[in-house]
C-alpha cells in the first residue's frame, strides 16, 4: 500500500521541514497574524508534541504542515518541505494526492469531523479507493485489520455503523484508523483525546501510541495537556502567540525547561488547599432519583451533604449524572423521588414550588460562558439584572453594587459597557461568577466552570473562587472531571458513576488509598507528567497492551 | 411492542394530515357558505321570481341548514363520492368526479412535465453554483433565476408568447427596419432557431401524448422559469451551509476533489431543506397555476375552479379545494419522509 521504499522509512532522515511559517486569520474585517515565523523539522518515525494555550497557533501549524489553511485563514510566508518538496508551492491537485495518502489528520472532536451521512467503513477506505491505492475489497479488509489493531469492539462489523452509533472514544480510534488507512508517512493529531473522559483517554492514547510505533509513522501531536504530550512525544515544542518559546527532547523539557513561560505552564497543576471538616450542612440531598422524560434513570438514590461555607467536588466521567445533579438541586429537573433540605428547611423539588428568595440563595455558573451570557447585553446589564430582580436595587445603589462586584472579580469598571464577545474566555467566566454573586447566594453550583479554559486561566479562576469563599462564606458544589481541580479547591469529594454515588468523604480520604474500585480506575487514569506513566500503567493494568 | 421509529413518524404525519384535511374541509365549506349569492340566483339571473329561485334551491338542497349540508357532503366524500354538480338536471346527471377528472389529469400532466425539467435543472444549477460559488457562473445563474422569478408569471408567459410570435413578424416591424440589415437578419435568424411552440395550449382528451407535450411546452417553460430560482437558491444555500462543517475540512484533508466534497460530503446532509422547498414548489405547480392556464387557455383544474366559483357550483369548488389541500399535505408528507430517510440519525437509531 505504501509507495516509499523500506529504507526511507527508517528513522533518521528528515521527513518534514517547516521554515519561517507565517499564517494569518481573517476576523473583524482585517487579517491578524496567528503564526509568526515558526520553524520545525521532523524525522521519519518521530513524534513531535506541540503545546501551548489556546490561540498559540498549534492547530494552525498542524494544518499548515499538510499545506492546508482553514477557510478564513491563509499561509502568507514560509515553506513546508515534505519529503523534499514544498507543499505550499505545488499545485492543488498534487497536494490533494498527498493528503490522506501520505499525510493524514486526526481531529479533536471526531463526532464533528466524521460525516454523519456515511458509514464508518466507507469513510475509512475513501482515500485509499479514491487515490487508487487499493481496491475497495482490499481496503475494506485492511480497515477491519486496523480496527482490530486499535482495539475497537467487533472490528468486523463496527465499520457498518454510522458515527452517531458509536461512543466518543471508539470514534476517535476509528478516526485514527481512517488516518492510517493509506499508511501515511505523517499524521497530524490535533488534540485527539481532549474531548474524552480520562478513563477513555488512556485507552485511546495507548491505541494511538502502539499503532504509530507499529508502522513507524511520524506524527505531530497537538495538545494543551502536558501530561498527555509527555506520554506521546519524543520531542516537545512550546508555543505562545504563534511563536516558538522553546523546543527540546521530552525528558529534558519536563525536567529542565529553560524559559520562564514554560515553567509557569508546568507549575499550574500544583495548586492545592487544605481541607476543613465541618458538621454544619447547608444542603442535604436524600435518596434522590431523577430521570429525563420517560427515559432511563440518570440519578439513582443519590444522597449528598454540602457543608456550609465549604466546597464539595462532584467527580465522574461524562454520563455519570454530575450535571443532572446540578439540574435537580436548582429544581430545573424535578427529582422523581427523594427529598432535599436547604438551611434546615425542606426544599421543594420543583422550581415552581420555591420562593423568589430561595431561588436567590442558590445560583449557578455554567461550563461555557459563551452560551451562558446573552451576547447582546453589556457586562453592566448582565450584572445589574439579578440586582434588580432579586434585590430590587435601582439607580445609584445598583451602580455602586455593580462596581463592588466588578472589584470582587478583579476586573476594571471600564469593562462595564463591553459585550461578552469583546472579552476573553477567562473574563467571560468572571462575569458569570459576578452575575451569580450579585444575588448574594449561599450556594453556588459550578458546573465544569474551568474546563473550557486554558490552564493558566483555570488557576486564576480557581484562586478567585477560593478567595470569594473565604471572604463571603459561600458554599460550592463543584462539578468537574479533572482531579487536579479537585485537589485545588475541594474540602469534600463525591465520586459518581452511572448515576450513583460510589464514594464520598473528605478529600484526603478519597484521594489516598485504599479506594473504591471505580475511584481507583478514575484516579489512576489521570495522566502524570512522568513520561513513563502510560507504559507503567498499561503494564500494571493489562499485560496485552504491551 | 417496538415500532420502527421511521414508520411511527410516517404514521403520525399521515394521521395529522388527515386531521388537517378535515379542518380544511370545514374552512372550505364555511368560506363558500359565506359567499354572497348562490347557484340558483347566479343561474336564473336577476329576472327570476322568488318562487323559481326557491324551487331550484329546493331541488339542489340549498334550503337545508348548513350543518346538515356539511355532514352530508363530508360523509359522501369520505366514501369517495364527490357528489353531483349543481348543473345536473333530472336525466342529465353530471358528477363532480367526471367534471374534475380530465381537468386534473391535464394539470397533473403539466405539473409532472414541468417538474421533470425544473427539479433536475434547479438541483444541477444549485450544486454547480455552490461548487463554483462567487464565480461569474454563480453570479450569472443567480441573476438570471432571480430575474425570472421577479417578473409576475403572466408577464413571463406573455413575453414568451410574444417571442414566438416575433419569429414570423419581426422582419416586418419598424424596429427591424430601423436596424442595420445584418443585425436585423441575425436577430431574425436567432428567433427562428426557437421552435414554433403553440401559443395556445388548447387540448382535449383526444389529443395524443406527444402532441399534448408539444402544446403544453410554453406553459411548462413559463412555470419552470418561475419555480427554478427558489429551488436552485435553496440547494446552493443548503450546500454552502454544510461546507463550513468540520467533516468538510476532513474530506479536503483526505485529498478529495471539490466535486466529491460537494456531492458526497455536503449534499447528503443538505437534503432536508432542499426537499422541503421542492415539495413546496411542486405543490404550487398543481394548486397555483391558474394564471398560466388562463394565459395559454390550458384546460386545467385551476380554470375549472375559477369558473365554478363564478357560477357558484359549490360541489365542484369544494372538491377542487379539497384536492388542492390534499396535494399540499401529501407532498409535504413525502418531503418529511425523504428528510427522515436521508438522515441516518433517524433512520438508524443507536
Amino acid at each position: 500500500m505504501k509507495s516509499s521504499s523500506a529504507t526511507a522509512r527508517e528513522k533518521g532522515t528528515d521527513l518534514l521541514k517547516v521554515r519561517d511559517l507565517h499564517v494569518e486569520g481573517f476576523s473583524d474585517e482585517r487579517w491578524h497574524p496567528i503564526v509568526r515565523g515558526v520553524d520545525l523539522s521532523l524525522k521519519r518515525g518521530e513524534v513531535l508534541g506541540l503545546i501551548g494555550e489556546s490561540g498559540a497557533g498549534k492547530s494552525t501549524i498542524g494544518l499548515a504542515a499538510m499545506g492546508y489553511a482553514k477557510p478564513g485563514c491563509r499561509i502568507t510566508q514560509g515553506s513546508v518541505l515534505f519529503d523534499g518538496v514544498d507543499l505550499l508551492s505545488m499545485s492543488e491537485a498534487r497536494r490533494r494526492r498527498l493528503r490522506g495518502s501520505r499525510i493524514a489528520y486526526v481531529a479533536q472532536s471526531a463526532a464533528a469531523w466524521f460525516n454523519p451521512a456515511h458509514r464508518l467503513l466507507d469513510q475509512t477506505v475513501e482515500t485509499a479507493v479514491a487515490h487508487g491505492i487499493a481496491s475497495r475489497d482490499k481496503a475494506n479488509r485492511d480497515a477491519i485489520d486496523l480496527y482490530r489493531r486499535l482495539q475497537l469492539p467487533e472490528p468486523e462489523t463496527i465499520g457498518f455503523r454510522y458515527p452517531h452509533q458509536v461512543s466518543g472514544g471508539q470514534l476517535q480510534r476509528a478516526m485514527t484508523a481512517m488516518a492510517m488507512a493509506c499508511r501515511p508517512d505523517l499524521i497530524v493529531f490535533d488534540e485527539p483525546t481532549t474531548a474524552l473522559d480520562v478513563t477513555t483517554q488512556v485507552e485511546v492514547l495507548a491505541s494511538i501510541r502502539r499503532i504509530v510505533e507499529d508502522f513507524n509513522t511520524a506524527a505531530i501531536y497537538v495538545t494543551h495537556d502536558l501530561a498527555v504530550v509527555a506520554q506521546m512525544a519524543d520531542r516537545i515544542m512550546v508555543l505562545r502567540h504563534g511563536q516558538t518559546v522553546e523546543e527540546a527532547d521530552t525528558r529534558q523539557m519536563l525536567t529542565t525547561p529553560t524559559q520562564e513561560y514554560t515553567r509557569t505552564l508546568w507549575a499550574v497543576r500544583k495548586l492545592a488547599k487544605p481541607e476543613i471538616r465541618t458538621q454544619d450542612h447547608l444542603l442535604a440531598i436524600d435518596n434522590v432519583t431523577a430521570a429525563y422524560a420517560g427515559r432511563v434513570k440518570v440519578l439513582v438514590d443519590v444522597s449528598i451533604k454540602v457543608p456550609r461555607g465549604r466546597t464539595v467536588a462532584v467527580v465522574g466521567e461524562s454520563g455519570s449524572g454530575k450535571s443532572t445533579l446540578a439540574r435537580v438541586v436548582t429544581g430545573l429537573l424535578p427529582a422523581m423521588s427523594g427529598s432535599m433540605s436547604f438551611d434546615g428547611k425542606p426544599l421543594a423539588l420543583s422550581l415552581k414550588g420555591r420562593s423568589k428568595d430561595l431561588l436567590r440563595r442558590i445560583q449557578m455558573v455554567y461550563q461555557s460562558p459563551d452560551s451562558a451570557l446573552n451576547p447582546r447585553q453589556t457586562v453592566e446589564e448582565i450584572i445589574s439584572r439579578p440586582l434588580e430582580f432579586y434585590l430590587g436595587l435601582k439607580g445609584q445603589q445598583r451602580d455602586e453594587r455593580v462596581g463592588e462586584l466588578m472589584h470582587m472579580i478583579e476586573m476594571d469598571e471600564s469593562f462595564l459597557d463591553r459585550l461578552p464577545g469583546e472579552l476573553s474566555g477567562g473574563q467571560k467566566q468572571r462575569i458569570c461568577i459576578a452575575r451569580a454573586l450579585a444575588a448574594n447566594p449561599e450556594l453556588i453550583i459550578c458546573d465544569e466552570v474551568t474546563s473550557a479554559l486554558d490552564q493558566i486561566v483555570q488557576e486564576e479562576i480557581l484562586k478567585l473562587l477560593m478567595r470569594l469563599q473565604h471572604e463571603l462564606g459561600i458554599s460550592y458544589i463543584f462539578i468537574t472531571h479533572d482531579i487536579a481541580t479537585v485537589r485545588a479547591i475541594a474540602d469534600e469529594v463525591v465520586v459518581m458513576h452511572k448515576g450513583q454515588v460510589v464514594e464520598q468523604g473528605l478529600k484526603t480520604e478519597i484521594l489516598t488509598p485504599p479506594h473504591a474500585a471505580y475511584t481507583e480506575l478514575l484516579l489512576s487514569s489521570v495522566p502524570q507528567m512522568d513520561p513513563d506513566w502510560l507504559t507503567g500503567l498499561l503494564a500494571r493494568r493489562n499485560p496485552i497492551f504491551k | 411492542m417496538r415500532v420502527n421509529p421511521v414508520a411511527k413518524t410516517v404514521l403520525q404525519r399521515l394521521g395529522l394530515g388527515l386531521i388537517t384535511l378535515f379542518v380544511v374541509s370545514i374552512i372550505i365549506f364555511s368560506a363558500i357558505a359565506m359567499l354572497p349569492g348562490d347557484f340558483a340566483k347566479a343561474t336564473l339571473g336577476q329576472a327570476a321570481t322568488p318562487e323559481t329561485v326557491a324551487a331550484l334551491q329546493h331541488e339542489i338542497g340549498l334550503d337545508r341548514p348548513p350543518i346538515e349540508r356539511y355532514f352530508s357532503w363530508i360523509g359522501k366524500m369520505a366514501q369517495g363520492d364527490f357528489g353531483s354538480s349543481f348543473a345536473s338536471r333530472t336525466g342529465y346527471r353530471r358528477t363532480v368526479a367526471e367534471i374534475i377528472a380530465p381537468r386534473l389529469y391535464n394539470t397533473m400532466f403539466l405539473a409532472v412535465m414541468t417538474a421533470l425539467v425544473a427539479v433536475p435543472l434547479a438541483l444541477g444549477l444549485g450544486i454547480l453554483a455552490a461548487l463554483y460559488r462567487n464565480s461569474w457562473f454563480d453570479r450569472l445563474v443567480n441573476t438570471v433565476t432571480l430575474t425570472t422569478i421577479s417578473f409576475p408569471e403572466f408577464f413571463v408567459a406573455y413575453m414568451l408568447a410574444f417571442l414566438i410570435i416575433s419569429r414570423d413578424t419581426f422582419a416586418g416591424t419598424d424596429l427591424a427596419q430601423s436596424l442595420p440589415v445584418w443585425l436585423a437578419a441575425s436577430i431574425d435568424w436567432t428567433l427562428n432557431v426557437v421552435p414554433k411552440f403553440p401559443t395556445l395550449a388548447n387540448i382535449s382528451d383526444q389529443t395524443p401524448f406527444w402532441e399534448h407535450v408539444w402544446r403544453a411546452a410554453l406553459p411548462s417553460i413559463t412555470l419552470t422559469l418561475v419555480i427554478v430560482a427558489h429551488m436552485m437558491r435553496m440547494t446552493r444555500a443548503a450546500i454552502i451551509n454544510m461546507l463550513s462543517s468540520p467533516y468538510i475540512d476532513m474530506a479536503r484533508l483526505k485529498g478529495m476533489t471539490p466535486m466529491v466534497v460537494v456531492l458526497r460530503h455536503a449534499l447528503p446532509n443538505a437534503w432536508a431543506p432542499i426537499v422541503t422547498v421542492v415539495a413546496f414548489n411542486l405543490a404550487y405547480l398543481i394548486v397555483g397555476v391558474v394564471v398560466v392556464e388562463v394565459v395559454f387557455v390550458y384546460p386545467g383544474v385551476g380554470q375549472l375552479m375559477v369558473d365554478a366559483v363564478k357560477s357558484r357550483d359549490v360541489p365542484v369548488v369544494q372538491a377542487c379545494a379539497l384536492v388542492f389541500a390534499a396535494t399540499y399535505i401529501l407532498l409535504n408528507l413525502i418531503a418529511d419522509i425523504i428528510s427522515i430517510a436521508t438522515n441516518p440519525r433517524l433512520l438508524h437509531p443507536r
